[in-house]
């Protein structure tokens, strides 16, 4: 656990003014067409995420947050609006494209892992980064350094379902970050995970990002919402509210109000 | 505060000083440090009214310090409130009253009330994490303390979350 991980390379982890943001979108829509009447899961939104920032999305199951998600990761076409990465529009991108830039610049992790459960813990992690043209010896020495890091040693040869919920999250995790992508997206990252497991993960979160990862954060648990530095309140389709969390001291009681035993 | 101290008394006799110490150790920093005065405030309480029993010790330097155990009717009084459940946490009735109002008086409104709330709680569950990992993980139980804290914020989210949900629907 000592070893220095990878931070995102080249990367500054404080916003810089005039930089372009790292993931911005704009007008984005999308509806779901199935059997009854259709699902409206994003209408109209208007978000930009600056480099270094941790944003976690929450709201009740069924607002459109997931999607939103899918939309910014590109595994989903919104039916309108547009995406930029790091200033470049991604309009024209199909979905080839948009599978390259998941390797390259944007790291994804899932609630229930999706692993691949014939691959061993060790060609997990290294998969994406041979598929993006890194050398298989630079490839072995990312899984090293980000399985140690990761709590996993020993895990190498393990297959997936041999692991619990939070270890295959963790692998989830370093696979997501093996290209050392400028972006992370999680969806619901603790969503199967226990108390524990919850923690852990948040923990892992912040982490990277104290290191400088941008991650943007899909979650209906608060107390992993409340590791980011921003909470975006999704409801019905359309951002409810964007609050910088300061970590100021509330007025009033505060956490000691919280803590606090009555006589 | 009452009952705890009698409850760090029912291990045998103490000070008042060492009873804030063994609190401090025992609930860690998650629990605002007990004040002193208040503690001997307390214990003077409870010796009057014949829980407990002082005893002056002479002390070579120092002013005496007083040292006090348990009587049978602090024992009886601990044993009482360990017989009883204790109250069930309520929803916080101000905000909720602020909500309930908040159409007729037409000063403000209500979802913006309760995206100003949530960023309260969300502000003091950051606080909560941030105690949770600065806090010596091995103390178990301020670690839980901590736990429950956040927990109770977490219900309190789900259901501002609700009454989002609920009173956005009626626009």
């Amino acid at each position: 656990m000592s070893r220095t991980p990878p931070a995102p390379r080249a990367e500054n982890p404080s916003p810089r003014a005039g930089e372009p943001a790292v993931l911005r979108a704009e007008g984005l829509v999308k509806t779901h067409y199935g059997e009854g009447a259709p699902a409206h899961a994003v209408r109209g939104v208007d978000l930009s995420v600056r480099r270094g920032e941790f944003v976690a999305v929450t709201g009740p199951s069924g607002a459109g947050k997931s999607t939103l998600l899918h939309l910014l990761g590109g595994l989903q076409k919104p039916d309108s609006g547009s995406i930029w990465l790091d200033g470049v529009c991604t309009d024209g991108y199909g979905e080839a494209r948009w599978a390259i830039e998941r390797r390259r610049r944007i790291g994804i992790v899932f609630q229930f892992f999706n692993l691949v459960s014939n691959l061993s813990v060790a060609d997990n992690v290294e998969l994406p980064a041979l598929l993006a043209g890194v050398s298989p010896r630079q490839a072995r020495a990312e899984r090293e350094q980000l399985l140690a890091e990761l709590g996993l040693q020993g895990k190498e040869r393990s297959m997936p379902g041999e692991l619990s919920g939070g270890e295959q999250q963790r692998v989830a995790l370093a696979r997501a970050l093996v290209n050392h992508p400028p972006l992370l997206l999680a969806d619901e990252p603790a969503g199967s995970l226990d108390s524990k497991g919850t923690r852990e993960v948040t923990r892992l979160l912040s982490r990277f990002h104290q290191r400088g990862q941008t991650i943007v954060l899909v979650t209906h648990d608060a107390r992993l919402a409340s590791a980011a530095d921003r909470v975006i309140s999704f409801f019905d389709g359309r951002i409810a509210d964007d609050a910088e969390l300061d970590g100021a001291p509330s007025r009033g009681l505060g956490i000691s109000g919280v803590l606090e035993l009555k006589d | 505060m009452r009952l705890p101290l009698l409850a760090l008394l029912a291990r045998g006799p103490a000070h008042g000083y060492e009873l804030k110490q063994d609190l401090e150790q025992l609930l860690g920093s998650a629990y605002p440090q007990p004040n002193v005065g208040q503690i001997y405030v307390t214990l003077g309480r409870l010796e009057k009214s014949g829980l407990i029993e002082g005893e002056e010790v002479e002390q070579s330097s120092r002013p005496n310090k007083k040292i006090y155990h348990l009587t049978d009717a602090g024992r009886e009084a601990l044993r009482a409130w360990y017989e009883e459940t204790a109250d069930e946490p309520r929803v916080r009735d101000e905000f909720f009253m602020k909500l309930a109002l908040a159409p007729q008086t037409g000063l403000a409104d209500q979802i913006a009330l309760i995206n100003k709330q949530r960023r309260r709680y969300l502000n003091t569950m950051r606080e909560l994490s941030k105690l949770a990992t600065t806090e010596n993980r091995d103390n178990r139980i301020s670690q839980l303390l901590i736990e429950g804290a956040m927990l109770h914020l977490q219900a309190d989210l789900d259901w501002l979350e609700r009454c989002q949900e609920e009173l956005e629907e009626q626009e």
